[in-house]
């Protein structure tokens, strides 16, 4: 603590001298900028020119970084992602690889999402019940949440392995073992349900937050009148309850349509592209293919920002009904 | 006997809901511990026994035995079936569905056995090797000493610049300050993975590929720490900051030695999070960092689970090491951060 308290005051001392300074120069009112200074450096330089020049990517070609050294190509890119027989069949396009990931995503999201919100809402209700050990329960629930997402996929790539112990469980049950992370289908469920497991705790939260702000006295009225309890649920709980789920809904599709890491370490957007989503076929394009199609990888993630976008915005609309209402 | 296990507060007995959510509880907590749990316990495995399928619970070796005349040590084996029955053997070699074994103690009869007829004798077994080779043979400290500085630079900066913006948004009154406000939390807006290409550009332009400042600059900025500070730092009273400039204080000792020590629940929820994202990211450190000294312990814990003879003890072993510190952090400050989390709405 006295060490804390040292380079505490040695880090006042070090800028008080140049702060007061420029509080004599701009006044204290023009000082709020200074402050403001390394913030908005760093949004400016690492956020908004990004997002400039990621225009600029998407309608030039070539593998080279520097922008000078980049053809126009117009909208190219764009085209090129877009040229395709029938957009159901990822096989008749000609950027197949981006249509198969543009499809994974779409029904990973959706299943994701569905799956993942019911069950955080079931957690939700059993936690916040009256049970013995509820912090330890709840503690239980939200600890994958903090796990890193390698860690979280070689936790479950140790399991699903071949000679792993859900092969070993089902074989002790008779029941015929599967090369999981080897067959298409499997692999699919296991990346929808890895991301459930690895997310839910943190909509669980939510979800409880919510709950826990639902007045008690609503439900002894309803005690009192002799409501039947999953009568109390359908017409109090899962009514007052609506504003929060709608955010933990649009929360999660934002956060499902960016799906990345946990996946790419399972199964590498594999066997063959079965679990490639979007945010991978970028980086694979931008970054681990070569040569690096920086302006395919922009012009991708221009069409991704687009459908996040009015993702967002259903989110603000969501968050602001959320604090009127509550 | 167990009946007040069933007792339940102003109702007599459990009904159906109740079993339903218990079991729920359960399946959950298997779920959710189980996994982890094994993957801890198998990395106490030797490599044999991680190599033995079906794998056993515990961490248990098949044991070996040194026995004069032979150079490499033996495995023992307890006699099952046929003539033997009951007598603990060492296995000298294997030959199609039959082993030759002999007797430790009487190293010169040769016994045929059939393999089905035997079972290796097994002990408790911690390899703690799994661990300790981490430290003399994969770089283990170099990869946490790598995390650890990220971590700990960007979470210093971020509490410090997105304290400052939050001060100037909060308390000062100055033309274009909703401006700024709006231009800050708009890019909550755009998510990091939008701008992979651009952002690349600009740090490579800066010389910063293969450097641990080219994760840290752009991490910094959040306009979720800076919304959160403000929020927080609306509460405290001006009187309070007025005061301290009537005894001539400056601006920026009223910045540090009032706002932000009456701020400090509101810092120490962005600690909480800087740290878990820095500790846990991994997209941009991908794309930025490509040589292994650089390497943070995600990436390295990647780029040896790709490796094909990747031996599974010692990536194990490793994955439980990444997981301990955030582990540690939160049985300690489990309260604050679901709290920070239930109130914040972020992760």
């Amino acid at each position: 603590m006295r060490v804390f308290h040292a380079i505490y005051d040695a880090a006042f001392n070090l800028f008080e001298a140049p702060m007061r300074g420029a509080q004599r120069v701009l006044g204290v009112h023009r000082l709020a900028w200074v402050f403001l200074l390394p913030n908005l450096l760093i949004f400016g330089l690492f956020t908004y020119l990004p997002i400039a020049l990621n225009g600029w990517f998407a309608v030039t070609g070539g593998d080279r970084i520097l922008l000078p050294d980049r053809p126009f190509v117009g909208a190219e890119n764009f085209a090129s992602l877009l040229e395709c027989d029938s957009y159901l069949d990822p096989n008749t396009c000609r950027r197949d690889l981006f249509w198969r990931a543009v499809h994974n995503t779409g029904w990973f999201v959706a299943l994701q999402v569905v799956f993942m919100v019911l069950l955080s809402l079931i957690a939700a209700l059993v936690l916040n019940r009256n049970i013995p050990l509820k912090g330890f329960f709840r503690a239980v629930f939200f600890y994958p949440v903090l796990l890193s997402p390698v860690v979280v996929a070689l936790i479950w790539k140790w399991i699903l392995q071949r000679n792993g112990v859900l092969n070993a469980g089902l074989e002790g049950m008779g029941l015929p073992t599967v090369n999981w992370l080897l067959d298409p289908s499997w692999a699919f469920f296991w990346v929808i349900f890895v991301s459930i497991w690895a997310h839910m705790g943190f909509y669980v939260l939510i979800l409880l937050a919510g709950l826990q702000a639902i007045p008690g006295d609503v439900y002894e009225a309803a005690q009192m009148d002799g409501t039947p309890r999953w009568r109390q649920l359908l017409r109090i709980t899962l009514p007052l309850l609506t504003p929060t789920l709608v955010v933990v809904l649009v929360l999660s599709l934002i956060r499902a349509v960016q799906a990345f890491d946990e996946i790419y370490v399972l199964t590498g957007g594999g066997p063959g592209s079965a679990t490639t989503l979007l945010i991978q076929y970028i980086y694979d394009t931008g970054f681990a293919s070569r040569p690096r199609q920086f302006g395919l990888a922009a012009a991708a993630s221009l069409m991704m920002a687009g459908v996040l976008f009015v993702l967002t915005l259903m989110q603000l609309a969501a968050t602001r009904n959320r604090s009127e209402e509550g | 006997m167990f009946h007040w296990l069933t007792l339940r507060r102003g109702r007599e007995r459990l009904d159906l809901s109740d079993w339903l959510a218990f079991g729920f509880l359960g399946l959950g907590v298997v779920l959710m511990l189980g996994p982890v749990l094994w993957l801890a316990l198998s990395s106490f495995k030797t490599e044999a026994a991680l190599q033995e399928y079906p794998p056993r619970l515990m961490p248990m070796a098949p044991q070996f035995m040194a026995v004069e005349g032979f150079d490499a040590p033996l495995q023992r084996f307890v006699i099952t079936e046929g003539e033997h029955a009951g007598r603990e053997l060492v296995q000298i070699r294997r030959v199609g569905l039959n082993a030759q074994m002999i007797d430790p103690a009487n190293p010169d009869e040769r016994l045929n056995i059939r393999i089905t007829d035997r079972e290796p004798v097994r002990a408790v077994q911690i390899a703690q090797e799994n661990y300790t080779t981490l430290f003399t043979r994969f770089n283990f400290p170099l990869y946490f000493w790598n995390s650890t500085f990220i971590t700990v630079v960007a979470t210093v900066l971020t509490v410090l610049f997105n304290s400052m913006a939050a001060f100037a948004l909060a308390k000062y009154r100055f033309r274009g300050r909703t401006s700024v406000f709006i231009l800050i939390i708009a890019t909550l807006m755009i998510p990091p993975t939008v701008t992979l290409v651009p952002l690349f550009l600009v740090i490579s332009q800066m010389g910063l590929i293969n450097s641990h400042w080219g994760v840290i600059w752009p991490a910094i900025a959040t306009p979720t720490g800076v919304f959160l500070l403000r929020q927080y730092m609306l509460t405290i009273p001006d009187d309070l900051l007025d005061a301290a400039r009537m005894d001539n204080a400056s601006e920026w000792r009223v910045y540090w030695k009032i706002v932000l020590p009456l701020s400090a629940p509101a810092l120490a929820v962005l600690v909480i999070f800087s740290v878990m994202w820095r500790w846990n990211e991994f997209l941009w450190p991908l794309i930025v960092l490509n040589r292994s000294e650089v390497f943070t312990l995600q990436l390295a814990l990647n780029s040896f689970q790709g490796e094909l003879q990747t031996a599974w003890s010692n990536l194990l072993a490793m994955t439980v090491m990444t997981l301990l510190p955030i582990t540690v952090v939160f049985a300690f400050l489990q309260k604050y951060i679901t709290q920070g989390i239930a109130q914040s709405g972020v992760k």
